[in-house]
């Protein structure tokens, strides 16, 4: 096939998408678009959730979803137009010419076949690959990709594979059959900084090598400044603006885009913690010193894997906690031994300088009241079968007793407080957006009145402007409440717009803490500088350059590993010290009053 | 895994237990004891409470239970009250003939079921989605008398084929003059067992066919049957084996109005006489019976499901 530059891959034309109402009557979604993505381009479609940008990209598979329907206009792959073959016609192109990447990988592959069998399906079941040149091209992809073990990793179940890994493995699935043109539907959103980078880094490399066309799916304008060529701004199914990567992003025209730049979060810097006010320096609210915990029942009484080891951290009244760290760092784990969840083996848990019961079950309802928990699934923590009304209520009931005209009160207060309107109270939680159920989450826990209240990732599953909103609503409970809250999240950005202090765990363990100003600027511990320098930034040749670094050429790519001896962060650090830091636990240095750092190196040295 | 099929096998013990207390417990509340019962109304207080004694009856309730439970492991159930015969023989007979028409149920039963339902999965909406999920709702409301009486009509009456009355011994015949014997009761039982099946299995394939590895499936442009055959099935297995195995049970603890129809000997009519002479050694022995073969259809089929899962099976 004759790869020429210049050559059109995609091209819509005027292209319209209906949604079918149950009444019968249809819905634009997608009102006439029209762009096009040439031969080894990468064309960005931006906007916020509903804009239509997976809609437009599944376009180009002849593809809509279950209750949609193609309502005119023209989508050209290779110059045919795919919204009008039938599935039979597709198969030819679906995985050969046109190779799609959803958004979670965990979700796509199926978790009772092989890696391998799904890698390879496509270009086998079309015949343009025998099983054994299927099987070298995935091979070659899982060293491109830079997977572990790439010999055995494809004989591995979706499941035996780290998040991470699983989204790279995706790209195989769908570079196997050499494709003409990717669709990229938010491949990096879910995973943390520093594995973001690796994959944005594996895609690029693999697009440009295989002369593909593609087009990436994001509401993150800081990766689109990283890997495309073009960008195509939407909203509400519309064009707003498109040009080529370096106009958009420093000189965009159209309010819409303004707007889109203006959400993306500040990078984290000093100065931007935000001090409140000493309401009164009493006993901080909630303190644990010294825990020890982890899951399951080993021998002589400690738990079979040992996840927190010494981890000492209080929270002041009226104050924010940020709590950041990769996946699988203890982070979730640590707010489960703050609310009960799960007893330490090791150290003190103090509620208003009393000592707490490790045990939820055995903790007096006073106690419980004061602590809520608020989970990252607004879907799976609501009740589907429970009116909003309800599920509101039964902490008002239950924690304050209150019923009748009171409660009704109560509830319009709390439904006024996460400002949501008070005739949300009759519906169902599958009648509001994910916004919506994280409000109503907030005022779940809030209706208890507790003095701490716990989030684990609160706005990781929703888009940017809709997670900027929650945060700001936040920051005005806050104001308004004197609660403190512990917020927990991979995402260093947010963790810095919002947090009086910050935690910074690795491998179970505090690595960094202090005030937010202090930890984010030098001296440093060398995992907090590696998640600062991860955060992309959007300017285009970021990635090129922070590639190139010490920092992430150690740190990335590595995963998190507890261990028993010396200091976990040893295997990525750029600063180790063989002898020493493997073999014997860091101490705790103090750069100035409450900002800790654990390391063998000296202050000096951090900076 | 092992762990964890060894937790259901406890669950099923423990189920076998209870079951067994309630059963023995049932019995005592009945008025009259088996002494009476056993030697009517005339016989003298002596008489009676001699009897007693030689079945035991004078020891105190956890004695008499425990002696019960340790009868019944060691396969001895006791002695009828209406003939005399050990209730071990009555219900073995009676066993086999239910155990056969209910494997020969679901030999034909269950193959052409799960193939109707997956195959309305695979093409939902259709024509034949339409018909086939009409007919398994009106099967579900349709009395089982009423569709047997519908085939002895057809068959007996109008085309004179197939004997309306299944009498008549097993004994010595292949498996295809076994299904001709029993044509009869054994397409009402299908009839009885499709519907849910159907219906089941198309529900749980249709509930994996909307996960997203589907849509990246078909967005690869795997044909409908791969995906059905390779891509969702696998998955579905666990649901579906836990439905046929409920049919199962459900099949061997006798139906009753077939049995009745056809004349045919099986547990269902055994309970039937229990009740009526009052025999209730007879039914705690049916009871037990029962409770195993519900629980080892389940066991059976939660092993199925665990094996099923690539979790369970391929730990990280
Ligand atoms: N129930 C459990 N049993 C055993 N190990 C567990 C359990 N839950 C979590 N872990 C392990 O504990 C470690 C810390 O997990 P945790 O959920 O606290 O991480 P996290 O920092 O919240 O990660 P993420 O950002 O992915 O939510 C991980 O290695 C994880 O595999
Ligand atoms: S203790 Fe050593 S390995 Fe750990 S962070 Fe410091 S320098 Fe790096
Ligand atoms: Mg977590």
């Amino acid at each position: 096939m004759a790869r020429q530059q210049d050559e059109v891959v995609f091209e819509t034309r005027d292209l319209k998408i209906n949604a079918l109402r149950d009444d019968g009557t249809e819905l634009p979604i997608v009102k006439g678009v029209d762009f096009k993505v040439r031969r080894g381009e990468v064309v960005a479609l931006i906007g916020e959730s509903g804009s239509g940008k997976t809609t437009i990209s599944l376009s180009s598979l002849g593809y809509c979803k279950p209750g949609l329907k193609f309502a005119g206009g023209e989508a050209l792959l290779l110059g045919n137009n795919v919204t009008e073959m039938s599935t039979e016609d597709l198969r030819p192109y679906r995985g050969e010419k046109v190779a799609y990447l959803a958004q979670s990988a965990a979700a796509t592959f199926n978790p009772s076949l092989r890696i391998n069998e799904q890698v390879t399906e496509a270009p086998i079941l079309h015949g343009t690959k025998t099983r054994e040149e299927a099987n070298a091209k995935a091979l070659e992809l899982y060293h491109a990709l830079e997977l572990p073990d790439p010999e055995n990793i494809g004989d591995r179940f979706p499941h035996q594979v780290s998040g991470g890994q699983l989204q790279r493995l995706m790209a195989a699935m769908a570079l196997c059959g050499e494709p003409d043109l990717l669709v990229l539907d938010e491949p990096t959103t879910a995973l943390d900084v520093t594995t973001q980078i690796e994959v944005l880094k594996a895609f690029k490399q693999v697009i440009k090598e295989e002369g593909a066309a593609a087009i990436y799916v994001t509401h993150d304008l800081s990766v689109v400044a990283q890997i495309a060529d073009h960008i195509v701004v939407l909203y509400n199914g519309e064009v707003k603006e498109a040009g080529p990567v370096d106009t958009i992003i420093h000189s965009s025209k159209h309010p819409y885009t303004q707007r889109l730049m203006a959400a993306i979060k500040p990078l984290p810097e000093a100065g931007q913690g935000e001090e409140t006010k000493d309401a009164n320096a009493k006993s901080p609210a909630l303190e644990v010193r010294g825990i020890d915990a982890g899951y399951g029942k080993g021998s002589d009484g400690e738990p079979a894997a040992m996840i927190l080891r010494d981890v000492s951290v209080s929270i002041d009244r009226g104050k924010t906690v940020g709590i950041i760290g990769e996946s699988g760092c203890g982070k979730s784990t640590l707010a489960r031994v703050f609310a009960g969840l799960l007893p330490p083996v090791r150290g003190d848990i103090f509620l208003d300088g009393d000592k707490m019961n490790g045990d939820l079950g055995s903790r007096p309802r006073q106690q419980l009241q004061k602590i809520q928990f608020v989970y990252q699934m607004a879907d799976t923590a609501l009740n589907p079968r429970q009116r909003i009304r309800d599920i509101l209520g039964r902490p008002l009931e239950f924690y304050l007793g209150l019923t009748g005209k009171k409660k009704e009160q109560r509830l319009k207060q709390l439904l006024d407080m996460v400002e949501l309107p008070y005739a949300f109270a009759g519906r169902y939680p599958h009648e509001l957006s994910g916004g919506q159920k994280q409000r109503v989450n907030l005022a779940r826990a809030l209706a208890a009145e507790p003095e701490v209240v716990l989030c684990d990732e609160v706005t990781s599953a929703l888009d940017t402007i809709v997670g900027a909103n929650v945060i700001e609503l936040l920051k005005s409970l806050r104001a308004e409440t004197g609660v403190s809250f512990v917020f927990i999240s991979h995402d260093l950005s947010t963790v810095a717009s919002f947090a009086d202090e910050i935690v910074v765990l690795y491998a179970g363990r505090v690595a960094e803490q202090g005030l937010t100003d202090k930890v984010l600027s030098a001296p440093n511990h060398p995992y907090t500088k590696l998640l600062m320098s991860s955060v992309p930034e959007a300017r285009v040749g970021w990635l090129e350059e922070t590639i190139g670094t010490k920092e992430s050429s150690a740190g990335i790519g590595g995963g998190v590993t507890m261990t028993d001896t010396g200091c976990p962060f040893f295997n990525r650090c750029p600063l180790a010290i063989p002898g020493t830091c493997d073999v014997t636990s860091p101490p705790k240095r103090m750069p100035s009053e409450k900002h800790v750092i654990e390391c063998h190196r000296e202050i000096s040295e951090l900076t | 895994m092992v762990i964890l099929i060894l937790k259901r096998l406890g669950i099923g013990l423990v189920t076998v237990l209870a079951v067994s207390l309630i059963i023995f417990l049932g019995t005592k509340i009945l008025p009259g004891d088996a002494a009476q019962i056993r030697l009517g109304q005339e016989a003298t207080e002596a008489n009676v409470a001699a009897f007693r004694a030689r079945l035991g009856l004078d020891k105190s309730y956890p004695e008499q239970y425990v002696y019960w439970l340790a009868d019944f492991v060691r396969g001895d159930m006791g002695t009828s009250l209406a003939s005399d015969v050990p209730i071990t023989k009555l219900i073995a007979e009676r066993y086999e003939n239910t155990v056969v028409v209910a494997s020969l149920t679901a030999i034909i039963g269950v193959p052409i079921s799960l193939a109707l339902g997956i195959l309305a999965a695979m093409f939902p909406g259709t024509l034949y989605d339409r018909v086939l999920t009409l007919i398994s709702v009106s099967l579900v409301a349709a009395p089982e008398f009423f569709t047997a009486t519908l085939l002895v009509l057809l068959f007996v009456f109008a085309l004179n084929v197939g004997n309306a009355v299944v009498v008549g011994s097993i004994e010595g015949k292949g498996i295809v003059e076994l299904i001709l014997h029993f044509a009869l009761p054994i397409t009402t039982l299908c009839f009885v067992i499709a519907s849910q099946l159907i219906r089941m299995s198309r529900a749980a394939v249709l509930n994996v066919m909307s996960s997203p590895y589907i849509e990246m499936a078909i967005l690869k442009g795997v044909p409908r049957k791969r995906i059905i055959l390779r891509h969702a099935l696998l998955n579905a297995i666990g649901p579906i084996v836990n439905v046929v195995a409920l049919n199962l049970a459900y099949l061997v603890t006798g139906v009753i109005v077939v049995e009745v129809y056809f004349g045919y000997p099986g547990l269902a009519t055994l309970i039937v006489q229990g009740v009526q002479t009052r025999d209730y050694i007879l039914i705690q022995g049916l009871g037990m019976i029962f409770c195993l073969t519900y629980v080892v259809l389940m066991l059976i089929a939660d092993i199925a499901a665990f094996v099923s899962n690539p979790r369970l099976r391929h730990p990280k």
